[in-house]
C-alpha cells in the first residue's frame, strides 16, 4: 500500500506506528551501540562500571584493540578458538545425528516409534539443570572434567534439534525414499544422497541454533571446565567481571569481538533461521 | 569385469542390515536412545538417589530423607521467593508485550517492518555474559551511570542498582526481557500469519470495534502461542541462573539475586554438597511440574473441544 493513497488519518496512524517501533528499536540496540562505542573509548573512562554510555564516541580510540590483539589479552583468544572448536564441531556432530533421528521418526514406521518421540518431548521439559550434578560426578568418572568432549556430550543429541528436523521431515516425499531403494541404495544412502539434500534448508535453520546455543552456553561449561586455558568465550569473560578486576579493555573490545561470530552465522542463514523458528517449532 | 549375476549376488551378500526398512530406523534413533539413557534417565535417578545420600568425596552414605528436611531453610524460601517473582514478571512482559508489538508489527500501515524485526531480534544474539557486561554498565552505580542519569533527569534521586532487592529484580527480569522479547515478537508473527484476512472484514461489517476483532478474531488464533510461550517462560524462569550469575556472581548482598539453580549451583558444586544439591534440584522439579500443569488447566490447554 503506498503511503500517498492513504487517507489523513491513516497517514498519522502510519507514521505513529513508523515512530513507536523506532523507539522500540532504539531500546532494543541501544545496548549493543553502547557497547560498540564503549570498546571504541579510552579505558579510563570505563576503568569503574557505570560511566555513561553514549551514542557518540567521546574520544575515539583503538587502544583496547590493542591490548587485544597485542599480544596482552592473556587467554582470551585461546578461549575464542575453544568456543570456535566446541561449537563449530558440535554443530556437525549434533546436525549429523539429530536430523538421522528426526529423519527416522518422521518417515519410518516402526514399533515403538511413538513412544521415543514421547521421550523426546519428556526430555524437552526436564530442566538440565536438574539433572547437571549426576552429569558432573559422570564427567569426573569419565575423567571428561575439563575437556572439549565433555562440554559438547550434553548437546550432542539435543531433543529440540531431533524435535525440528522431526517436523520438518514429516513434509518430505517419501515416494522419493521407494524410487531410492528400487535403485539399489542402502537405507542410509537414501538419508545422504536423497533425502539430505532436501533437508537444507533445516540443515542452516538448525546450525544457526545449535551454533547460538553453543556459542552462548554458560552453566554447563563453567561447571565441567576448571583452567583457565580451557574456559569458553562466555565462562572466560565472565572471569574478568570481577570487581578487582582491570582488564575492561578485553572485557569491552573481547564482548564486541565475541558477538562477531554468531552475527556472521546469523546473517549467512537469516532467511532459513527466522522461518525456522517460527514454522517448525510449534503448530497448534 | 564383473558379469551382471555377479554383481547382484555381491549386492545380496553384503550385510543385509544396510538395505533392511527394518532395522535402519532403528539404528538411525540409536544416538537419541544412547543419549536418552546415559544423559537423561540414568542423571534423572542418579539425582533422585543422590538426593538421599551425603556424598563426600571418595563415600557415600545414605541419610534418608535429611537432605529433604535440611532444603526447607530460610535461604530455600529466599531463593524461591526471589525466582518466583521473577517468573510472574517474565511470563507477564515476555507474553503480553510482544503481542502487542507482533499484532502492530502486523499491522497493514506499518512499514519497514524487516528492518523492526532484525533490530528486535539482535539482543537474542548476544551471550548472557556479553548482554550482562552492557547492562552492568548502563545500571552502573555512580551518578554518570546512564540509568542514573535518566532518572537524575526526571528528577529522581540516582540508585545503587545491584544492591537492593528490588532493583535488583528489575535489572534480572529487564536483562532477560531484553534478550527474549524478539523472539516471541516472531513467534506471535508467525502465529499471525494464519489469521484469514477475510475474518476481519466480516467484524468490520457486524461493525465490530478493535478490542472485540482482537478478543474474537486475533486472539483465538494465537492463543496456541501464547500458551506455548507461557509454559515455557514459566519453565525457563525457574531455570534462571545466568541472570543473576552476571550481575552477582555467586553472593549477592542479603541473598537479593539467589535463584533456586544459583542454590544448587552454590552447594551442588561450590560447596559440593552433592547429595543436597541433589535434592533442591528434585524440589524443583516438583515445583515445576505442579506449576506447569496448573497453567495449562487454566489456560484450558486440557480441554479439547476448544475451538
Amino acid at each position: 500500500m503506498k503511503f500517498s493513497n492513504l487517507n489523513a488519518k491513516e497517514k498519522t496512524a502510519s507514521v505513529g506506528l513508523i515512530i513507536f517501533f523506532s523507539l522500540i528499536s532504539l531500546v532494543a540496540l541501544f545496548p549493543v551501540i553502547s557497547l560498540i562505542v564503549a570498546s571504541f573509548s579510552p579505558s579510563s573512562d570505563l576503568m569503574r562500571f557505570g560511566l555513561a554510555p553514549e551514542l557518540f564516541f567521546s574520544a575515539f580510540t583503538m587502544e583496547n584493540f590493542d591490548v587485544l590483539f597485542g599480544g596482552e589479552a592473556g587467554a582470551y583468544w585461546r578461549w575464542y578458538l575453544n568456543s570456535l572448536i566446541i561449537s563449530g564441531v558440535l554443530i556437525v556432530i549434533s546436525l549429523f545425528f539429530s536430523s538421522l533421528v528426526g529423519y527416522a521418526l518422521a518417515l519410518y514406521e516402526f514399533k515403538g516409534k511413538r513412544f521415543i518421540f514421547i521421550l523426546v518431548l519428556l526430555i524437552l521439559m526436564i530442566p538440565f539443570e536438574i539433572l547437571m550434578l549426576p552429569l558432573y560426578t559422570m564427567m569426573i568418572n569419565l575423567r571428561l572434567v575439563d575437556t572439549y568432549f565433555g562440554v559438547m556430550l550434553p548437546l550432542i543429541v539435543a531433543p529440540i534439534t531431533v524435535f525440528f528436523f522431526r517436523q520438518y521431515c514429516l513434509g518430505l516425499p517419501k515416494e522419493l525414499m521407494e524410487s531410492g531403494r528400487v535403485d539399489g541404495c542402502t537405507e542410509f544412502g537414501i538419508y545422504a544422497r536423497i533425502m539430505a539434500p532436501l533437508m537444507l534448508p533445516s540443515f542452516a535453520a538448525m546450525a544457526i541454533l545449535t551454533g547460538l546455543m553453543s556459542w552462548n552456553n554458560f552453566l554447563w561449561p563453567l561447571i565441567v571446565l576448571r583452567s583457565n586455558d580451557m574456559f569458553t568465550l562466555p565462562v572466560g569473560l565472565a572471569t574478568l567481571l570481577t570487581p578487582y578486576g582491570n582488564n575492561y579493555e578485553i572485557l569491552f573490545s573481547g564482548s564486541v569481538m565475541a558477538i562477531i561470530p554468531i552475527i556472521i552465522l546469523f546473517l549467512f542463514f537469516q532467511r532459513f533461521f527466522i522461518a525456522g523458528l517460527t514454522s517448525g517449532g510449534v503448530k497448534g | 569385469m564383473s558379469t551382471k549375476s555377479e554383481r547382484v549376488s555381491k549386492k545380496t551378500s553384503r550385510s543385509n542390515i544396510l538395505y533392511s526398512k527394518t532395522w535402519a530406523p532403528y539404528i538411525f534413533v540409536s544416538p537419541f536412545i544412547l543419549s536418552f539413557l546415559l544423559l537423561s534417565l540414568y542423571p534423572m535417578i542418579s539425582a533422585l538417589n543422590m538426593s538421599f545420600q551425603r556424598v563426600v568425596p571418595g563415600q557415600v552414605e545414605y541419610i534418608g530423607f535429611s537432605n529433604y528436611e535440611r532444603v526447607f531453610n530460610p535461604v530455600f524460601y529466599t531463593a524461591l521467593q526471589n525466582t518466583t517473582i521473577y517468573v510472574v514478571w517474565t511470563v507477564v512482559i515476555l507474553t503480553i508485550i510482544p503481542m502487542i508489538l507482533a499484532i502492530f508489527l502486523n499491522h497493514r500501515l506499518i512499514k519497514f517492518t524487516n528492518f523492526f524485526r532484525a533490530s528486535i531480534f539482535i539482543p537474542a544474539l548476544t551471550s548472557v555474559i556479553v548482554a550482562g557486561t552492557i547492562f552492568r554498565m548502563i545500571f552502573g552505580e555512580s551518578d554518570a551511570a546512564f540509568a542514573n542519569q535518566f532518572i537524575q533527569f526526571f528528577g529522581f534521586e540516582p540508585v545503587e542498582w545491584r544492591y537492593s532487592a528490588g532493583t535488583a529484580m528489575f535489572l534480572m527480569v529487564a536483562l532477560a526481557s531484553w534478550r527474549w522479547m524478539g523472539v516471541n515478537v516472531l513467534y506471535y508473527l508467525a502465529a499471525l500469519q494464519n489469521v484469514s484476512k477475510d475474518l476481519y472484514e466480516a467484524a468490520d461489517i457486524d461493525g465490530a470495534n478493535a478490542w472485540q476483532k482482537f478478543r474474537n478474531v486475533t486472539f483465538p488464533a494465537i492463543k496456541p502461542i501464547f500458551i506455548f510461550l507461557s509454559t515455557i517462560t514459566t519453565i525457563n524462569g525457574f531455570r534462571m541462573f545466568e541472570e543473576s550469575f552476571v550481575f552477582f556472581e555467586t553472593t549477592s548482598p542479603g541473598n537479593i539475586g539467589l535463584t533456586m539453580v544459583g542454590y544448587i549451583y552454590s552447594e551442588g558444586i561450590q560447596r559440593n554438597d552433592m547429595g543436597f544439591g541433589a535434592a533442591i534440584g528434585i524440589v524443583l522439579l516438583g515445583i515445576i511440574f505442579i506449576v506447569s500443569l496448573i497453567q495449562l488447566y487454566l489456560t484450558g490447554a486440557f480441554k479439547k473441544e476448544d475451538s
